[in-house]
């Protein structure tokens, strides 16, 4: 809503810098999101947005001049040479091409600027400010000019030079006389009342202490009555709830009144006519919408009947074209002004061609209508129509605002569209809405606020905003709603909201909560989501959350074909986010391999949601999974090391995080075995298992989608388990291990088994014989090769001996180590190297 | 002279030519060594007469002790000059980048959601997290926004071909979820989670983002506390002197509403392109819980009273950490990522 301040002035006194006035506007719910200036300095303390550079009007130069004179110009048909008279007996002749002045015209008031004014230049685009600057123009001296809207900052259109109202006075500084600023002010869903000027001004009076000036205004001599000459009904009740009708007789259509226009450009409308600018006038005035036909075409319509309006839905096929020339075809959802041969208007939307208003109009019907906003907003959305009138109705406006509307529109066409208005009107209001009374308890208010604030203080500051407020006791008020609200619904919470921006938050006092700490919540879920998290930045991993919204492409090739059905977007921004995801370890590939272009080694994870539909219910579920990628040079690049060898991360650097994860956050019964993934290589991918439950695999990515996704330079290792089920690993409590204070004895052995042997076989059959003693049983060596037979392969480990009682002799850790040796070729039919040749 | 007495002035000399520790080294050897002459000379003894040997076996202890107690403190003297000397010699280039360690970090929202709640932690709030795809009527109709209601323009919204099932704009819906649940007992949660709009991504928006919810119900629940939760909030956040200002706004939800802005971190209320000259950054939305509310969430609006309010880390980390681009956060550049 743009509010031009000297426009607001016309309905309550304040004093006020536009500075506090914006930022009381502000804490009280209506912020000021722009600000626009016409000629005046912006004030020093204003805090606003970046504004562009504006003309501002010097009053010495810039001021209102009358033109005695337009000569021809000796040496150019299209320059002409006013001259102009701008006050105490001083005038200046100059040059102008502007097209709205002519030779021989006298007696227009125009806007003189004196050499030194600054103004945009009316040549250049982008705008520039320039200084004017006595000159000659074709061998003319030329030390002023009349000016352009354009050049004045106030509007685009450079085709002519402003012609004032006669009555403007010659020699008044341009800025006293229209100089103003404008400020857009925001207006929430609850403030539709404030979508005009007296509705700002009624809170402004209020947020000040000031007074409402009283806007009521008379009309001077009415004509004969309307009745019989329109009858209205309404088939739909709900969605019209009042709709009143007048007649104008006598119309002269022209241009409106200079001020009306400029009016209506500050408020950002483009004039058409006095009459459609009046209805557009106090729209923007009162808040109410009106619509005005020509009553003539809706008598010929009717054909010699009275014409009879008729408010409801359109049927299937029906078609209007409107005002902006448009054939629209109606839908059933459309409420329509039709007569009785079919629709003449949109209802609250936009009139219809036929009985628009045009210089040949004598007679107007003036519509002040209610509609309801549900019916407005549906065709709104549906024709895609929206408009200053649609807008207002689909917020709510009370049906009581009809009156005051169309009294003051029929008043100003009497004064500047020689109207005369018929006596009485239509007033077609089957159920009128009752007033809203609300019983306010004092000490609710205080319940609800936390402060108490007086009674007269409460009454003082409802009866600003034009509540009636009575007193029913000391602690309760009888408060009636005025007839420009419709967002008093639930009663006292209500009232408060009104009351505490009134009283000012800033005198609110911070308290501390006393009311009683709730039950713990427990929530383990939580809990383990941020163990898993901080052990795997630990790990060195760089945490990432990906977009959960993607398409079914980006993805298939992660999934198993029989996946469940996707929640799919109805309406998504891009074919990129169709679908919420079902796979993480697709994002996090494509989040590894768009860091692969600027970053050399990538570790990634993300604790995020799956989301799926489950058959035969209304809500899909939502799983947490954990994804984890690496890809790159197992360390980063170092000046004091080696660069020659690369060590590139492979599927047991990841299978090490899996371990160190596993054991970070003392998860059980964890184990691996060979597994199956679309996206993995099949002989270089794993499961992870825990208490025998597969919580996911992890892998090398398989070569075929590598190839595909234009990975064939990196090897992406990727993960992706069910948070929960890794969580079931999780056990009661974890037993700790007593630190041994007796030196280890240290052996290594060679194993030599059949290359099929599993290397975890292998340990565990160490581990098994060598019991509580053998506390460290390390791989340190695979080897494959000339010196083993064909196909076997030989293990190495390094064991740590070590009792927690005593100092090992030699003697025991012999017979230990033989022991495993002997169970080794036992059970795996191991040789070991070195022992037997 | 004795043979002793030159093989211990012989000794001493050459001990005495000795200037590093290697020649010293080789000094022992020469005369303690296995072979060396200090053990032959003591095993001379043998060869000589009886009466002869206790005399001499004393007189060669004696040059063995002189000998290797020289020697000691030559060694020791040698070797503290040479550590004196590498003091002064070995220096190293300590402008040399050192290895750049291993490390990975929480991504940014999560640090910052994490400093959200443990603020909001010690003032015993807990969290509550609730679904992302929602039932229309959970997300606006028991918020107070029946169909068709004008306030739903204030959340562009993402429908799914379910109808009635949206992915939810604001963790508002936890609300109803939370009151359902735990009523008639007090509440004090926060209801941290991702939210969704139908919006352009653009430097300011973003389809999908992070939003923490507060509430708090109960019998003794007030605007002044609330005003007071949200004040400490933004100091233990933004800073101790942080100055908070409370405008009057509207939320369906809420009655009354308000918005709450601070100072601006930068220039202090003075006016700079961060609160874009405004003195205020706006960082969070609340209110007294709407009576409607109350009771879709099972409790007497008459008895218990409540108040909520909205936060979005991402914006909050924006402010800390001078971010301009919102699409930073879902883009997961590890060059951006690692910064925090």
């Amino acid at each position: 809503m743009k509010v031009p301040i000297r426009w607001l002035k016309d309905y309550v006194d304040f004093d006020l810098s536009l500075e506090a006035l914006v930022n009381r506007l502000a804490l009280a719910g209506l912020e000021v999101s722009g600000i626009k200036h016409w000629g005046v300095p912006a004030p020093e303390g204003l805090r606003l947005g970046t504004e562009d550079p504006y003309p501002v009007w010097d009053k010495d130069k810039i001021v209102i001049g009358l033109v005695t004179k337009v000569d021809k110009h000796p040496d150019a048909d299209r320059l002409k040479l006013p001259t102009v008279e701008y006050g105490s007996g001083r005038s200046i002749t100059m040059v102008t091409g502007a097209p709205n002045l002519s030779v021989g015209d006298s007696g227009q008031k125009v806007i003189l600027a004196l050499s030194g004014s600054v103004l945009f230049d009316g040549h250049a685009t982008p705008k520039v400010l320039k200084e004017l600057k006595p000159g000659k123009i074709r061998g003319i001296t030329s030390d002023g000019m009349v000016c352009s809207g354009f050049e004045l900052g106030i509007s685009e259109d450079h085709d002519g030079i402003i012609i004032l109202e006669n009555d403007a006075p010659v020699g008044m500084p341009l800025v006293d006389y229209f100089g103003d600023s404008i400020v857009e002010i925001d207006i929430l869903p609850n403030k539709a009342r404030c979508l005009s000027m007296i509705g700002i001004a009624r809170e402004v009076a209020a947020m000040t202490g000031g007074k409402l000036k009283p806007y009521e205004h008379k009309i001077k001599a009415f004509g004969a009555p309307i009745t019989g000459k329109v009858n209205v009904v309404i088939q739909n009740q709900s969605a019209c709830p009042r709709y009143t009708a007048s007649l104008i007789e006598n119309i002269k259509v022209g241009p409106s009144p200079a001020f009306l226009k400029r009016r209506l450009n500050q408020a950002g409308m483009r004039p058409i006519n006095n009459i459609v600018d009046i209805t557009n006038y106090v729209m923007l005035e009162q808040g109410q919408p009106l619509h005005a036909f020509d009553y003539d075409v809706l008598c010929l319509r009717a054909k010699g009947k009275t014409p009879e309006i008729i408010i409801r839905f359109a049927t299937k096929g029906e078609k209007l074209k409107t005002l902006d020339g448009l054939d629209r075809e109606l839908t059933p959802e459309t409420l329509i002004i039709a007569d009785t041969l079919g629709p003449i208007a949109i209802a609250g939307l936009m009139g219809g061609a036929e009985t628009e208003v045009t210089e040949a109009t004598s007679r107007v019907m003036l519509e002040s209508a209610n509609f309801d906003f549900l019916a407005i907003r549906k065709a709104m959305k549906s024709l895609a129509l929206p408009s200053e009138a649609a807008t207002r109705f689909s917020k709510g406006i009370h049906p009581d605002q009809v009156i005051g509307g169309a009294n003051r529109a029929l008043q100003l066409m009497e004064e500047f569209a020689h109207g005369l208005p018929a006596e009485g009107r239509i007033d077609c209001y089957p159920s009128p809405k009752p007033l809203q009374v609300i019983d306010f308890s004092l000490i609710e208010a205080k319940r609800i606020l936390g402060i108490a604030i007086p009674l007269e203080e409460c009454t003082k500051l409802l009866t600003s905003l034009e509540f009636k407020v009575e007193k029913v006791s000391n602690e309760m008020l009888r408060v009636t709603a005025p007839t420009n609200r419709l967002d008093i619904q639930v009663g006292v919470a209500d009232l408060l909201e009104d009351i505490a921006r009134l009283y000012g938050y800033d005198k609110f006092p911070e308290t501390r909560l006393s009311e009683q700490l709730p039950p713990v919540l427990i929530d383990p879920e939580l809990d383990f989501e941020r163990k898993i998290k901080d052990t795997l930045v630990n790990l060195s991993l760089q945490e990432t959350i990906a977009y959960s919204l993607t398409s079914p492409e980006a993805e298939s090739a992660f999934l198993e074909s029989s996946k469940p059905a996707y929640v799919t977007l109805l309406n998504p921004i891009s074919s990129e986010r169709t679908v919420m995801r079902q796979s993480l370890m697709a994002s996090i590939v494509s989040l590894t391999q768009a860091n692969l272009k600027h970053t050399e080694c990538v570790k990634l994870f993300e604790v995020g949601k799956v989301y799926q539909k489950v058959n035969g219910q209304t809500l899909p579920v939502e799983t947490y999974k954990l994804a984890i990628a690496i890809c790159g040079p197992r360390n980063k690049p170092f000046w004091a090391q080696d660069q020659s060898t690369k060590n590139n991360l492979n599927f047991y650097d990841l299978k090490g995080i899996v371990e160190g994860l596993a054991s970070g956050v003392h998860l059980e019964k964890v184990s691996f075995k060979h597994g199956t993934h679309p996206a993995l290589h099949p002989g270089k991918s794993a499961a992870l298992l825990i208490r025998d439950k597969v919580a996911g695999m992890f892998g090398v990515l398989h070569p075929k989608l590598a190839s595909t996704l234009g990975l064939d330079n990196h090897e992406i290792i990727a993960a992706e388990f069910d948070l929960l089920t890794l969580a079931s690993g999780l056990p009661a409590r974890y037993i700790s291990k007593p630190v041994s204070r007796f030196p280890a004895a240290l052996r290594d052995i060679a194993v030599v088994v059949d290359q099929n042997v599993s290397g975890q076989t292998v340990t565990a059959e160490i581990q098994a014989a060598g019991g509580n003693i053998l506390k460290v049983a390390r791989l340190f060596d695979i080897y494959q090769g000339d010196r083993v037979p064909v196909g076997t392969k030989s293990l190495a480990f390094a064991l740590s001996y070590q009792a927690d009682d005593r100092t090992l002799n030699d003697k025991e850790v012999d017979k230990l180590h033989k022991k495993i040796e002997d169970r080794l070729k036992h059970v795996l039919k191991a040789q070991i190297r070195g022992k037997e040749v | 002279m004795s043979e002793l007495d030159s093989l211990k002035n012989r000794a001493l000399d050459q001990l005495a030519a000795c200037n590093d520790e290697s020649s010293l080294r080789s000094w022992n050897t020469n005369y303690f060594g296995k072979n060396g002459e200090m053990l032959a000379a003591l095993k001379k003894v043998s060869e000589l007469p009886p009466e002869s040997r206790k005399e001499y076996g004393q007189q060669a202890n004696i040059v063995k002790e002189q000998l290797s107690a020289s020697y000691e403190a030559a060694l020791k003297n040698c070797l503290e000059q040479a550590m004196l000397k590498s003091l002064e010699t070995e220096k190293l280039d300590i402008s040399l980048p050192g290895m750049p360690p291993s490390s990975g970090k929480l991504h940014l929202a999560t640090q910052t959601l994490r400093d959200i709640q443990s603020t909001f932690a010690e003032m015993g709030f807990q969290v509550f997290r609730s679904r992302e795809i929602e039932e229309d009527e959970f997300n606006f109709g028991l918020l107070n926004m029946p169909p068709h209601h004008p306030a739903r323009d204030m959340w562009d919204t993402f429908h799914t071909t379910d109808p009635g099932l949206i992915l939810r704009t604001h963790t508002s819906p936890g609300q109803i979820h939370v009151m359902r649940k735990f009523h008639p007992a007090p509440i004090r949660v926060i209801l941290p989670g991702m939210c969704y709009r139908y919006e352009a991504i653009t430097t300011r928006s973003e389809i999908m983002f992070h939003q923490v919810e507060g509430l708090v119900v109960g019998t003794n629940v007030s605007m002044t506390d609330l005003i007071g939760t949200i004040t400490a909030f933004t100091r233990k956040m933004f800073g101790d002197s942080r100055q908070v200002r409370i405008r009057s706004s509207y939320f369906p939800f809420t009655e009354p509403s308000i918005e709450v802005d601070m100072d601006c971190i930068v220039c202090g209320g003075k006016g700079c392109p961060l609160c874009k000259k405004t003195g205020w950054l706006e960082i969070m939305g609340a209110g007294m819980v709407h009576p409607e509310v109350m009771k879709n969430g099972g409790y007497d609006p008459a008895k218990y009273s409540g108040f909520a309010f909205g936060m979005g880390p991402e914006r909050i980390a924006m402010l800390r950490h001078a971010i301009e681009d919102i699409r930073e956060f879902w883009g997961n550049d590890l060059r951006f990522l690692s910064q925090f």
